[in-house]
Order: C-alpha cells, then structure tokens, then sequence
C-alpha cells in the first residue's frame, strides 16, 4: 500500500493506513479507559464505606440523573451528525450540530453541578467518607473529560466560523467526536455502576 | 516573555531548516535558528531531544548518586550521627524516586527519543512537538520534585515516605511536612511526559517505518522500547489515579485513606503495585533492548531466535500485569491470592530465561570482541541473572514474607536496577556515543569505568544478601553494634564509593575523549561494523535523518547490504560502510520547526504544583502558562509554511506528515493537561 502510494508520487501514507493522529487519539483512549478503571474501582471498593453520613440511596436520584444521562447520549447522535454535515460539504449544519452537542453537553454537566449542590445540601460533603469521596472523584473526573469536551467543540465552531473548518478536515471533527464518544461510553458505564446498582 | 528572533543565521552542512521570511504569530515570532543554547529550548528534532533526556537524566543520576552516598556514610559504622532520622527518610525516599523517576525513565526516553526514528528509517517522531513538549514537562516535574530538598529549609520538606509511600503512612498525620504533596504533584507531572511519549513513540513505531520495515524487522530494541510505551500508557493512569487520591486525600481531606472513617489501606498498595510491577519492566526492557543490540554487533552474529526474542519481550509485557500483588504477601492477602501471586510471578521468569539463553546462544560460536560497551553488556546478562534468580525466590510466599523489608530485598532490586538497568544503559553509551557526538569514548578509561562498577556494585549489593537474611531491617537509619552488621555494612559502603569513582571515570571519560577525538581521524557512519539502520548514516545524524528513504528486505538491512555469502555458505564482504552510508549532506528537505510554545505550557505545569502546594494564585499564573501555550499551540502550523520547500515531489519529503496533526496535537494535550 505504501509503496504504491509513493511510485505515484505521492506523499508516502502511514503503515497502518491511520492517520497519526487518529491512531494516536485511539491510543491515547486506551490509556484513559485504565484511568477511569482506576477511579471506578476506587469508588466500588468504597460505595457501601459511608462513615455514618448519607448512603447512595439516600441521596441519588435516579430520574433526574437518567435525564441528563439521556441528555449526555443525545449528544453522541448530534455530534455524528456534526461529522456528517461537514463529510457533505455542508459547514453551516456542522456549525449548528457542533453547537448543539457542545450545548447538550453542558446542560448534563449543568445537571451534574445541580446534583452535586444537592447531594452537598443533603449532608454528602467531599469529606464526609470514603464513599462520598470516591464518589464526587469519579464523578468529577468524568465531568472535567465533559468540559474539556466543551471547549473543544466551541473551539471547533470558532474555526468554522472563521472559515478553516472544510469538508478537507473533517478528520479534525470525527477525532474529537471520537473522544465525545469515550466520554459518552464511560458515562455509560459510571451510571450503571454508580447509579443503577444503588 | 521577550523571546525575540534571531535575525540571521549560518547555513551549515547538513542544517535543513533554512527558514528565509519571518512570521509573526502573535507575541512570539517562530523561532528559526538551529544553534546556540536558545535553539535548545525550542528544538522538536528528535535527536537533540533525545541528547537533553540523556542529559537531564545523567544529572539526576550524579544527584540520586550522592544521596546514596550519604546513607552509606550514615550506616557505614554503627550508630551513625551524619544523618538525622528525619533526614535519612527524606534521603532514601529521593534516592529511590530520583533514580526510578528522573534517571531510569528518561534515560531509557533518551535511547528511544534518538533511535526509534533511526532504527525505523523514519524522519522524526509522529508529533515533534509533543515530543518536545514530553521533555519540558518532565524536567519540570524533575526539578519540582529536587526543588523540595531546598524550599522550605535544606532537607526538611522533601517526601519522606519512601518511594511507594506506604497508607496511610504518607498521609499528613504521619508525614507532616510538604514532603509528601511534592511527592503526588511531582510524579503527576513526570507521569504526563511519559504519557504523552509513550503515545507519541507508539504511534511513531506503528505509523512510520520506512518501506519494506515491516514490524519484524524492526532491530529488538525498538520492539523493546516499543513494549516499554505501551506498558506506560497504560500503566501511568493508574498510578494517576493513586496519586490523585492522595492529592485529594492530604490537600483536600478525602477520605480515601482514613482507617478510621472505614478507608482500606490497601488500595494505594494495590494501585501503587499494578503500576508499580509493570514499572519494573518499564525500566528494564529498554536495557534488554540494548543488549540486544550490542551483543550481535559484538559477537560478529545476528541475535539468536529474533522471533523469540520479540516475543519473550511481548510475554513480559503481558504477564507484567498479573504478578503486582507478589509486592504485597506480607499484607495478609489471603492463601488463594497468594497463590495465584506466587505462581504467576514464577511463570513470569520463563521469558526472561529465554532472554538470556538467546543472548547466551548469540554469544556462543561468535567472534567475540571485549570492549567496553560489550563488558557492559554481558554485566548485564550476568547481574541480571542473580537479580532474577533472587526474585524467584521471592515467588515463595513463606520465604518472600521472611524477607520482606530486609535488605536482601534491597539486594535482589538493586542487582534488577544496577546490575540489569545501570549496566545496560551504561553499554548503550559506550555504544551509541561516536554515533550521537561524533566521536569514540576511550577505550581504557572506560574498561577502568567498567571494572569499577561491577567490583563496586558486587561489593555494594552482594553482601546486602547476607544482612537481609541475618535480620537487618531496610530503611532504618542507624544500628548498635555487637548484631554482626558492622563488617558487611562497612564492605557495603565502599562498595557505594567504587561505583561512585567508576561514574567519575565516565564523566572524566567524556570530556577526555572529547579533547582526543579532535587529534583523531573521524568515526564514520559505521564504527563498531553494526547491523541497523542508525548506523547507515553519518555520525552525528543530520537534522533530516536520511538523505533518501531506505527499502528494507530483512532484518539486520544494514549489514546485509555490506556482507553476503558465497557458494560454500561463507560470510563475504562486499561492500564497505562507507560505500553502502548515506552522505546526510542533502539541504532540502523540509522538517518540522522548531516551536516556543511546548517550553511554555510545560513551564506551567510546576507553576500549578507549587499553587496546589503553597497559594491558589500560583495556580491561576500556572494556568495562564498552560492556556496561553496551547493556545498559540493551536494557531500555529505543525511546519512553518514560509520555511524553504522546493521539492515538494520528492520522495523523502515526508515533513508534511505532522500537518493535519496540529488539530489533534492541540486537543490531546489539552486533555492531558486538565488530567494533570
């Protein structure tokens, strides 16, 4: 494949075929699913040490966190058809879908900080036990990798905006609609295993 | 930040990056020039990054050096008033972290940096600037960590919890000093470089061999490296994660570590060691790799059983994750995971014998040359082997729990790290050295820089043996007379300064061949008539790697293109390597500029630590640091589109490669840095 590419004069293509940038991103996925590894098992190992203070099902509520959960996955459909749009040629849909998942994305992590406002109204302080604090760190984390995400997707819309955003680096969107995606498929599996195992 | 450009430059043989126009981006111009100390700062060339990893990492070594050097003058009699208590936990927890974190790692980072590309016939890494970038954070997070032994009042604040920082041993009851948060943030830090390298250098070995360089023909020692990458990537989230909670735990007051509040102490142990385990490998891989490099060159042979060689190394890299908990049998794990610990853990010895039966059986039969990077080597192959052999024994649970926190156990890891590690590292100097400067390093200093350092560390870490097994507890900073440590503890401390004299016998070593070297014809491409690739280009490599890619047909390319056989099956010359080396003095070839913006997003990371640390408002400059370098990051084109690139067609001129990755450079290390 490589050889062919250059005997065309081409530029020479990768080994594997991926680009570099995405192979790195996959690799760098990989990495990030230990550390979200680490931090589940962290808060499984804790989740019944409550120290005498609130308990999982004294406090969680699973309604509102399967609304912004719904919100959150909402935006994977949104972001590929972000990706779509720009495939087509089409920069202004993009604009709009990349909008779109960045401000769905914030409404679940506007959820996030209502509930942790709650839960800390409630008596579940950082401090309060083992369980609290393994709980707001796995949470946290993940609603950081949200954030970072945001700023991404806005920075993406800046760049479209600015007109440097065309069908040519659609690769640019489909790598950060990748890690979006992660972050989507962790959230999965914290809400099973946080929430609906209470 | 008055960083201003150079106005001209010299255009030199070999130097590739002529940039004519100059283009303003923001604050800051695009640095251009490729010399000078300034140049240093903002180089992304792979080599010279390598150069400044081996550089940084050999003056933590001196560091780590003398800090043993203290602990053996306190123990060396008995009752020993040169170090407090206090000072002597501060002293041996340095030592370790110094020695594993800022010298092993990054030495090993140093060989990959300069030869991955080489061996693999690439142009640079994938992402250069990452690549930079990897190197700043971890001299940041280096001198972070050194900076505790000062701050705050000379040796009262440095982490005192030794290098795995038992719970809740570490937490702020029991360690009160800053110590222990230089201890989280710090490694926080070099963790982030190592992360970004290993996925740099992974994607570097996965993506960018030249034509023909099919994943086996790549020389062992990038499989090697290649093995170490991935076990960092995905090792370090886990150490992140412990260090995060003890973070929170001392910053914050979780309650991850809190006994009392119903905290189970041994989660650090468990994620400390499924870091901690595949970390031993981390370290030692590389030296493998070097191994075996330096033997097949030296034994006139190809390296015995390749296939198995690369897979043995791959093995490891596997098995590396299931033997963590054999670090923990004294904890009382329970008989069924003790087991399971102990046999894994004697499983785990099966492809490290193949190891040295390979590297045994490429020796046998060869034209064998002792000189010092081949000394060094078979130090390795025969250390190691007493390392390994006393690991083993630590696979017996009954035995592992009689010593565990002895001295034999300081004896067993330190025959792994200096016998394996310092020796295969040392034989990669010798070895590489007139590839990377230019010029030789002497013979018969260095065969005294040898025998120095294997007497010494004989002499050092042989008797440790004997004072574990007679009860001598590690870590303990005196002892009274009349228990029959006195004698060992004495031969164990000038065993400390013989090696001590060997490492000077190196550092006087390079100046002294450095002043020789100019009465001396010039090395050549080829010195030691090796087998890869690096070797088939001038020494010191130009700027651009190779003049021409290179079509690879097997393994050991280089030397199949000097020797072949005749009819009767024996070995010809023909063709010197001098004929078959490229020139390197090609001028056009376009490359990846050099970049202000890496050394100013790492310059942010330590400036966050010290926030954390002592005042929030350090952390807002910190981050301004960090926001402002990615930033200008982003804004600015992997290549520098004004830089000359006048053949554009050519085939080699694959400086293009990192251009769609400035998007992704931009988002990783944004995520990297907020994890961070």
């Amino acid at each position: 494949m490589a050889e062919a590419a250059l005997d065309a004069h081409e530029h020479p293509e990768t080994n594997t075929g991926m680009s570099n940038s995405k192979l790195a991103l996959w690799v760098f996925l990989g990495s990030e699913c230990l550390l979200f590894g680490g931090l589940i098992s962290t808060y499984l190992l804790y989740r019944n040490e409550t120290n005498g203070g609130p308990t999982a099902s004294d406090v969680f509520e699973i309604p509102f966190t399967s609304v912004s959960s719904f919100v959150l996955l909402l935006s994977s459909l949104t972001m590929v058809l972000a990706l779509s749009a720009l495939r087509r040629g089409d920069e202004t849909r993009n604009r709009i879908w990349l909008l779109t998942t960045a401000m769905l994305g914030a409404v679940f992590v506007g959820g996030q900080v209502y509930e942790f406002t709650a839960f800390l109204r409630e008596g579940l302080g950082f401090t309060t036990s083992p369980f609290s604090s393994a709980f707001y760190t796995l949470t946290g984390f993940h609603g950081v990798h949200v954030s970072v995400g945001i700023v991404m997707l806005m920075s993406l819309v800046v760049v479209s905006l600015k007109g440097d955003l065309s069908k040519e680096r659609a690769e640019t969107v489909e790598l950060i609609g990748l890690y979006w995606h992660f972050v989507d498929v962790v959230w999965i599996f914290i809400f099973t295993v946080v929430y609906l195992t209470v | 930040m008055a960083i201003t450009e150079e106005a001209t430059k010299e255009l030199t043989k070999g130097d590739a990056v002529a940039a004519t126009v100059e283009q303003p981006l923001g604050i800051l111009t695009r640095p251009t020039s490729t010399k000078g100390w300034k140049s240093w700062l903002t180089t992304v060339d792979h080599k010279r990054i390598g150069i400044l990893y081996g550089g940084a990492a050999l003056l933590f070594f001196v560091l780590g050096g003398l800090e043993a050097l203290a602990m053996r003058i306190q123990l060396a009699t008995p009752n020993g008033t040169f170090l407090s208590a206090e000072t002597y936990n501060q002293v041996f927890t340095m030592h370790g972290v110094t020695m594993i974190f800022l010298v092993a790692m990054p030495m090993a980072a140093a060989f990959a940096n300069y030869l991955i590309p080489l061996q693999i016939g690439a142009r640079d890494v994938a992402f250069p600037r990452l690549n930079a970038l990897s190197f700043w954070i971890f001299l940041g997070g280096g001198l972070f960590l050194v900076s505790s032994q000062f701050i705050g009042g000379w040796w009262s604040n440095a982490p005192d919890c030794g290098w795995f920082c038992y719970q809740p041993n570490g937490g702020v009851i029991f360690s009160p000093s800053r110590g222990v948060d230089y201890y989280a943030i710090g490694l926080q830090i070099t963790g982030i470089a190592s992360l970004i390298s290993a996925v740099n250098l992974i994607v570097t070995c996965l993506n960018m061999r030249t034509r023909g360089m099919s994943m086996f023909r790549m020389p062992v020692l990038t499989w090697m490296l290649l093995v170490t990458q991935f076990l960092l990537l995905f090792a370090i989230p886990v150490i992140t994660v412990g260090l995060f909670l003890l973070m929170f735990a001392r910053l914050f007051d979780a309650q991850f570590f809190n006994v009392a509040a119903g905290a189970e102490p041994l989660l650090w142990q468990h994620l400390f060691w499924i870091f901690g385990h595949p970390e031993v490998y981390i370290l030692v891989l590389p030296a493998f790799g070097i191994v075996s490099e330096v033997i097949p060159t030296f034994s006139r042979k190809p390296i015995f059983g390749y296939s198995f060689m690369v897979f043995s190394g791959i093995a490891i890299g596997f098995m590396g994750w299931g033997v963590w908990a054999h670090h923990m049998f004294a904890s009382g794990l329970g008989p069924i995971s003790v087991a399971a610990f102990s046999l894994s853990t004697m499983f785990i010895a099966v492809p490290t014998g193949v190891k040295i039966l390979n590297w045994l059986a490429t020796m046998w039969g060869g034209k064998l040359t002792f000189n010092t990077p081949m000394l060094f080597a078979v130090a390795v192959v025969s250390m190691f082997t007493i390392g390994g052999l006393s690991g083993v024994t630590h696979a017996m649970a009954a035995v592992d729990t009689q010593q565990t926190d002895t001295y034999y156990i300081v004896a067993h890891f330190h025959y792994v790290v200096f016998g394996g590690i310092i020796n295969g590292l040392f034989a990669g100097f010798y070895f590489w050295w007139p590839k990377v400067f230019g010029y030789k390093l002497n013979e018969k200093l260095g065969k005294t820089n040898f025998w120095l350092m294997i007497i010494g560390m004989n002499l050092t870490f042989g008797p440790m043996h004997i004072l574990g097994l007679q009860g001598m507890s590690r870590r303990y900073y005196t002892y009274s007379g009349g228990y029959g440590f006195e004698l060992w503890n004495m031969v164990v401390s000038i065993g400390a300064f013989t090696i001590a004299l060997g490492v000077l016998t190196f550092i006087i070593n390079i100046f002294y061949s450095k002043r020789k070297a100019a009465e001396l014809p010039p090395v050549g491409p080829d010195p030691w008539d090796s087998r890869s690739l690096e070797w088939m280009i001038s020494s010191p490599p130009p700027d651009h790697n190779f003049d021409e890619p290179i079509d690879v047909h097997g393994l050991d390319e280089f030397w199949h293109r000097k020797y072949g056989y005749d009819d009767d099956g024996k070995v010809i010359a023909f063709a010197t390597a001098a004929e078959v080396a490229q020139t390197g003095d090609r001028t056009d070839v376009h490359l990846p500029s050099p970049s202000y913006w890496p050394i100013v997003v790492a310059t942010g990371l330590p400036i966050i630590g010290y926030g954390l640390i002592y005042s929030l408002w350090l952390c807002v400059v910190g981050g301004l640091f960090v926001v402002t370098g990615l930033f200008g990051w982003a804004q600015e084109p992997a290549d520098d589109p004004n830089a000359v690139h006048d053949d554009h067609d050519e085939p080699g001129d694959d400086g293009d490669d990192a251009q769609g990755a400035s998007a992704l450079e931009q988002s990783s290390t944004e995520e990297m840095s907020v994890d961070g």
